[in-house]
């Protein structure tokens, strides 16, 4: 179902930082903080995640020139066990919290929420964090990283990246229309080697779902972007959207592909996590969005819902894709 | 959406891109032999200083797992291994990088719970299901040895 | 002549092994933990049957270094030591003769781990 967000509230503010490869990408430049060692001076992974949350929301209210007491109501969310990246990592701001899940979809969840809270008037702004770190992902979901193994070019890259976002009622920027949340979606897919693969359907549904109750088709849209499906999965929408009519050639990106260099880093699928949807619009999308580079655009957060025990136990992984959309507006 | 997930899974099976076997098998007999030739070299090495061959054999093990463990504490190893695959995992070098590489990662969780319980997550099942073959062939050797 | 052609049957024996691990890993969905796994216990069996004995004679370091030459040791000293003790040695038998290798990990594991952290990647 369509939620329209009748005033429109705006994503005034964005920032993002990252580690070694995010910097090192295409977008590296584009970074508020960066770190060469990945560590933001703390002594264990998961502390450093909590770190890239803090100093990202902390350059998001200097950006702003905002006090912490001018924000009505924080959301965040990260990969790691109960969202603790996210509550260490914002402990030390007095703002109502909310912890949020949805894996890789939780920026585009986030915005979703944030908007709603903002055109229903319940809260004048709110502000949405999220984060991934590839050390602190690898220990919880793979192996120790100095173990020594091979990935298939299936799998994709957690990126050590962290955005934050404000949304206004009223301001300057991308403006937040639609918000639709997406069904989860079991395509039958166990491999945690190929995530794209496992939520590609779940974005197919989502956008279908929504073309046909907005009366809107693809020539509509300056950019359709998820986030993140990496190669695989962008190659299976475009594949599985061709066969139902639609050429998605030239519209449709995914924040997966926009991290890194394919050529020159060895990231197999590309990239993945929290913090990459989060990074790619922030240092990207909505940028363009702010120029007027485009005018609309649907941004579709895709999360693979697994967790290391449903692995093991061999269990399917369901994808959810939630959409926002996006759009540019004079004055 | 209903998604035929018989047909879905094929077909993503049939397009993924695939792993370059023929590259992964190349580099995984050169690194592989070479750990191999390494290993003969060190044991005629300890033959040659009159160190019996049965404390050679056992030589030969301690000092490969010396320079895994070296080279995994610096972050080497699994640069190598990346490129190498079953070359490193399979002589034992990639036993020993089984143990160490828990040590290293889960120090943050404290010597005994961190550390202490987590260093054998990966080789534990190694040496439980090896240990328990070799009791079972031990039983039937022993049974073999009294009955025939 | 002699020496220099054990060293072409371990690099050949060894890298053998290892390409068979290899198209395991690549061809099927298995984890590198359930290949050792295999291979472990492979050795035992191969060991058991009398047959690695061979592939250990003709390619030294190259049958002894693979995982399946630990499984291969498991067997052996299992052997030896029911020869030696009697029944008790099919409980001792396997971790002794494999003790060094193990002892080693375990220990250089803890000295590695206070002297070096885990990197970034």
């Amino acid at each position: 179902m369509i939620i329209k967000l009748k005033s429109a509230p705006t994503i005034t503010t964005s920032s993002c930082v990252g580690g070694k490869e995010e910097r090192r990408g295409p977008l590296g430049d584009k970074l508020d903080f960066y770190d060469e060692s990945d560590k933001f001076d703390c002594d264990t992974w998961e502390k450093s995640e909590s770190e890239m949350q803090r100093r990202a929301f902390n350059h998001l209210l200097s950006k702003r020139k905002l006090q912490i007491s001018d924000i009505d109501v924080l959301i965040a969310g990260d990969l790691i066990n109960q969202c603790t990246s996210s509550s260490y990592g914002l402990l030390s701001f007095d703002i109502p919290y909310i912890g949020i899940f949805g894996a890789c979809s939780t920026a585009a969840l986030g915005l979703g929420l944030c908007g709603i809270l903002c055109d229903g008037g319940y809260t004048k702004n709110a502000a949405i964090v999220t984060s991934s770190h590839f050390c602190s992902a690898e220990r919880q979901f793979r192996f120790p990283l100095e173990y020594g193994s091979q990935r298939p070019p299936t799998a994709q890259h957690t990126a050590t990246a962290a955005g934050a976002f404000l949304i206004e009622k009223e301001g300057k920027g991308a403006h937040i229309d639609e918000v639709m949340f997406g069904i989860t979606v079991d395509a039958g897919i166990s491999d945690a080697n190929n995530m794209g693969a496992a939520m590609a359907p779940a974005a197919v549904d989502t956008l279908l779902k929504y073309f046909r109750e907005s009366g809107t088709g693809l020539e509509d849209y300056d950019l359709i972007v998820t986030g993140d499906l990496g190669y695989e999965g962008h190659r299976i929408v475009t594949e599985m959207m061709h066969t139902l009519g639609y050429d998605m050639s030239g519209v449709y990106n995914d924040c997966g592909l926009m991290l890194y260099d394919r050529q020159k880093q060895d990231m197999h699928a590309g990239a993945s996590g929290c913090g990459c949807s989060a990074f790619a619009m922030a240092a990207s999308v909505l940028p363009d969005i702010v120029s007027g580079k485009y005018k609309n655009v649907l941004f579709l957060g895709s999360g693979a819902l697994l967790s290391q025990a449903s692995v093991l136990q061999g269990e399917n992984i369901p994808g959810v894709v939630h959409l926002v959309k996006l759009s540019h507006r004079e004055g | 959406m209903s998604v035929n997930k018989q047909k879905y899974k094929k077909y993503v099976e049939k397009s993924a891109k695939k792993s370059p076997i023929v590259k992964n098998c190349v580099k995984a007999f050169l690194v592989g032999g070479l750990i191999c030739a390494i290993g003969q070299a060190l044991m005629q090495l300890y033959m040659y200083l009159d160190i019996s061959e049965e404390v050679s054999k056992a030589l030969v093990s301690v000092s490969l797992i010396f320079i895994t463990a070296l080279l995994t504490g610096f972050g080497i190893f699994d640069n190598i291994a990346k490129h190498a695959g079953a070359g490193t995992l399979v002589p034992i070098t990639g036993f020993a990088n089984s143990v160490v590489s828990p040590a290293l990662d889960n120090k943050s969780e404290g010597w005994i719970m961190g550390l202490g319980a987590k260093i054998f997550i990966i080789a534990g099942p190694v040496i439980l299901y090896g240990t328990t073959a070799s009791v079972i062939y031990g039983v039937i050797y022993y049974l073999c040895k009294v009955l025939l | 002549m002699g020496i220099f052609l054990d060293y072409v049957y371990a690099f050949a024996v060894g890298g053998a092994f290892c390409v068979v691990a290899q198209i395991l890993i690549d061809k099927t969905k298995l984890t590198p933990a359930r290949i050792l796994v295999a291979f472990v216990v492979s050795g035992v069996v191969l060991g058991g049957m009398g047959i690695y004995k061979y592939i250990a004679d003709f390619a030294g370091a190259g049958a002894s270094v693979p995982l399946t030459g630990f499984g291969y040791a498991l067997s052996e000293g299992v052997k030896k030591a029911i020869d030696e003790k009697g029944a008790i040695g099919i409980l001792t038998g396997g971790l002794s003769a494999t003790a060094a290798g193990i002892a080693t990990s375990m220990v250089l594991a803890l000295l590695t781990a206070l002297i070096f952290k885990s990197k970034n990647k």
